[in-house]
C-alpha cells in the first residue's frame, strides 16, 4: 500500500537500529523524530542552507535531501556522537574556545562537515577549509572564525597543540 | 508537503527494468535524489511509485582505456567524478567542471545519472558531455540502445527516456590529439546553479594551428543545452585570435534564448553568455596547443 511502512536497519553513532518509517521520511525527519537526536537541526528544507549536514559512511551529507530508507543497511554519524562521554571532540572544543559559535544554528552541520572534511584530509590548505565551510550558511556570517576553529582543530588533530 | 508514495529498493538493473516495466509509466525512478526530492518537497510533483535505484553499486564505476575512451557508470557520484585520478588524467574538464557543480553535500550523494536525466537546461554536466561528443547508454527489459547526449535532452526537465528505460553508462570517447576543452559559468558563489555556462571544445591542425573543429554548448541558454553551431563556424578553418572569439561568443548568444527569472534578465544573461563563451574559448584554445 501507498506510504506504507518499510524496515530501516540503520547504524547511528555506532548503535544499530531497526524502524519502520514511510517512504517519504527523510533522513532528518528520522534523526530527530525517530531517534531523538535532535542535535542535527533542520533549516530551509531546499538543500540549500545545510545546517542539516550529517556523516553517511564517511561523506557529508545533507540529512534533508536524503530519503531515510536510502540510509538503509548503512551508517550515520551526527553531532550526537562526535563526544567520547564528557570529553568534547577536538573540533568542537576548537569551536568554543576560539569563539567560533555565534547563534549556533548551524554550528551542529559545521562541525560534522569539518569532521568529514579533516578525516579525509587531516591537513586542509584555507581554501579547502572553506571550501568545505561554504556548504552551510552562517546567517550570523561569522565564517572567519568557523575558518580559524577548523584549522586549530586540525592541527591539533594532527597532534600538534 | 510530500506526498505518501510506494517505494522500491531494487539491488539490480535486472530488478530495476522489471519494476519500471510492470509500473509502465507510474514509476519515477530516483538516484541520489538531489534534485527530484527538492521539486518534491516543494510540492510540484507527487509520485505513485519510486524506483530508489541508488542502491545498484553495480552502476558506480569508472574506467579507461585507450582504445575504448571513458566510461563512467550512471550512478557514479559526482564526488567520485572530480575525484578520480583517472579523470583528472584524461579528462581535466570533468573534475573542473564537477568540483564546481553543487556544494560538497550534494556532491557526495547526487550521481551524474541522476542529474542527465532531471534534465535541467541549467545542469553543468550535459554542455561539457556534449562538447566532449559523449554518447549514453539506455536500457530497458526489451534491450539496449546509445543515443549521442546532445539528442538525449527534449525540453525542460524532459529527456528522450522511455518509461520503462534507465541510464545505465556515460561513454566519452578518448580525447583526439591537439584538442582542449573548457567550461566556465556565473556563479553567485563556488558551488552555485551557474546563471549561464559554457562548455567548449577546440580541435587544432598540427602545424598550422587552424581550428579544425569547434564545439561551443551553452547551459541556462534555452529549454535544453544548447549547442551554437553558427558560432562554432566562426572558430572552425581559421586561426583563432582574440578577435574571432569576441566574434563567436556575440554570435553564441545571439543564436541563445534565455530565460529571465529571479537570478538574471534575458538581457542580462545576453551579455553575460558572451563573457563566458570568451573565457571558455580562451581556455580551451590554450589548452589545444598545448595538448
Amino acid at each position: 500500500m501507498k506510504g506504507e511502512p518499510k524496515e530501516l536497519k540503520i547504524k547511528v553513532n555506532g548503535k544499530f537500529f531497526e524502524l519502520r518509517v514511510r517512504p517519504k521520511a527523510l533522513l532528518s525527519d528520522v534523526l530527530r523524530k525517530d531517534l531523538k537526536l535532535t542535535g542535527t537541526k533542520r533549516g530551509c528544507l531546499e538543500s540549500t542552507c545545510g545546517v542539516c549536514t550529517v556523516i553517511l559512511d564517511g561523506k557529508a551529507v545533507r540529512s534533508c535531501s536524503v530519503l531515510a530508507l536510502q540510509a538503509n543497511g548503512h551508517e550515520v554519524t551526527t553531532i550526537e556522537g562526535l563526544a567520547e562521554e564528557d570529553k568534547l571532540h577536538p573540533i568542537q572544543e576548537a569551536f568554543i574556545k576560539h569563539g567560533a559559535i555565534e547563534c549556533g544554528f548551524c554550528i551542529p552541520g559545521r562541525v560534522m562537515m569539518a569532521k568529514a572534511l579533516l578525516d579525509e584530509n587531516p591537513n586542509p590548505t584555507r581554501e579547502e577549509v572553506r571550501l568545505a565551510m561554504q556548504g552551510i550558511l552562517c546567517a550570523d556570517s561569522g565564517y572567519v572564525k568557523q575558518i580559524e576553529a577548523v584549522e586549530i582543530a586540525a592541527e591539533k588533530m594532527r597532534g600538534g597543540e | 508537503m510530500m506526498k505518501d508514495f510506494e517505494y522500491f529498493a531494487p539491488k539490480t538493473v535486472e530488478e530495476a527494468l522489471s519494476l519500471l516495466f510492470q509500473y509502465k509509466g507510474e514509476a519515477k525512478i530516483i538516484a541520489g535524489g538531489q534534485s527530484i526530492l527538492v521539486v518534491m518537497r516543494q510540492g510540484l510533483l507527487a509520485l505513485e511509485n519510486v524506483v530508489d535505484i541508488k542502491g545498484i553499486t553495480a552502476l558506480d564505476y569508472i574506467t579507461y582505456d585507450e582504445k575504448e575512451g571513458l566510461r563512467i557508470g550512471a550512478l557514479t557520484t559526482h564526488r567520485a567524478i572530480e575525484k578520480s585520478s583517472i579523470i583528472q588524467k584524461h579528462f581535466r574538464v570533468l573534475s573542473e567542471m564537477e568540483g564546481n557543480l553543487a556544494t560538497i553535500q550534494t556532491r557526495n550523494w547526487g550521481t551524474i545519472g541522476g542529474n542527465l536525466c532531471h534534465g535541467d537546461p541549467a545542469g553543468d554536466p550535459a554542455p561539457v558531455l556534449i562538447a566532449l561528443e559523449a554518447k549514453l547508454k539506455l536500457k530497458s527489459l526489451s534491450g539496449e540502445r546509445i543515443i549521442a547526449m546532445g539528442e538525449f535532452s527534449k525540453d525542460m526537465l524532459e529527456v528522450d527516456l522511455e518509461p520503462d528505460e534507465m541510464l545505465i553508462e556515460i561513454q566519452v570517447p578518448a580525447k583526439r590529439p591537439h584538442t582542449g576543452i573548457a567550461q566556465e559559468k556565473l556563479m553567485v558563489m563556488q558551488g552555485d546553479a551557474g546563471i549561464v555556462g559554457a562548455a567548449v571544445s577546440i580541435t587544432l591542425k598540427p602545424g598550422d594551428g587552424i581550428c579544425e573543429d569547434a564545439r561551443v554548448v551553452l547551459s541556462n541558454a534555452a529549454s535544453v543545452p544548447l549547442r551554437v553551431k553558427e558560432a562554432e563556424k566562426r572558430l572552425i578553418g581559421k586561426v583563432i585570435n582574440y578577435q574571432s572569439l569576441v566574434e563567436a561568443s556575440e554570435v553564441a548568444s545571439a543564436e541563445a534564448d534565455p530565460p529571465s527569472d529571479i537570478h538574471a534578465s534575458e538581457e542580462y544573461r545576453r551579455e553575460m553568455l558572451k563573457v563566458f563563451v570568451r573565457r571558455a574559448s580562451a581556455t580551451a584554445l590554450e589548452r589545444a596547443k598545448t595538448g
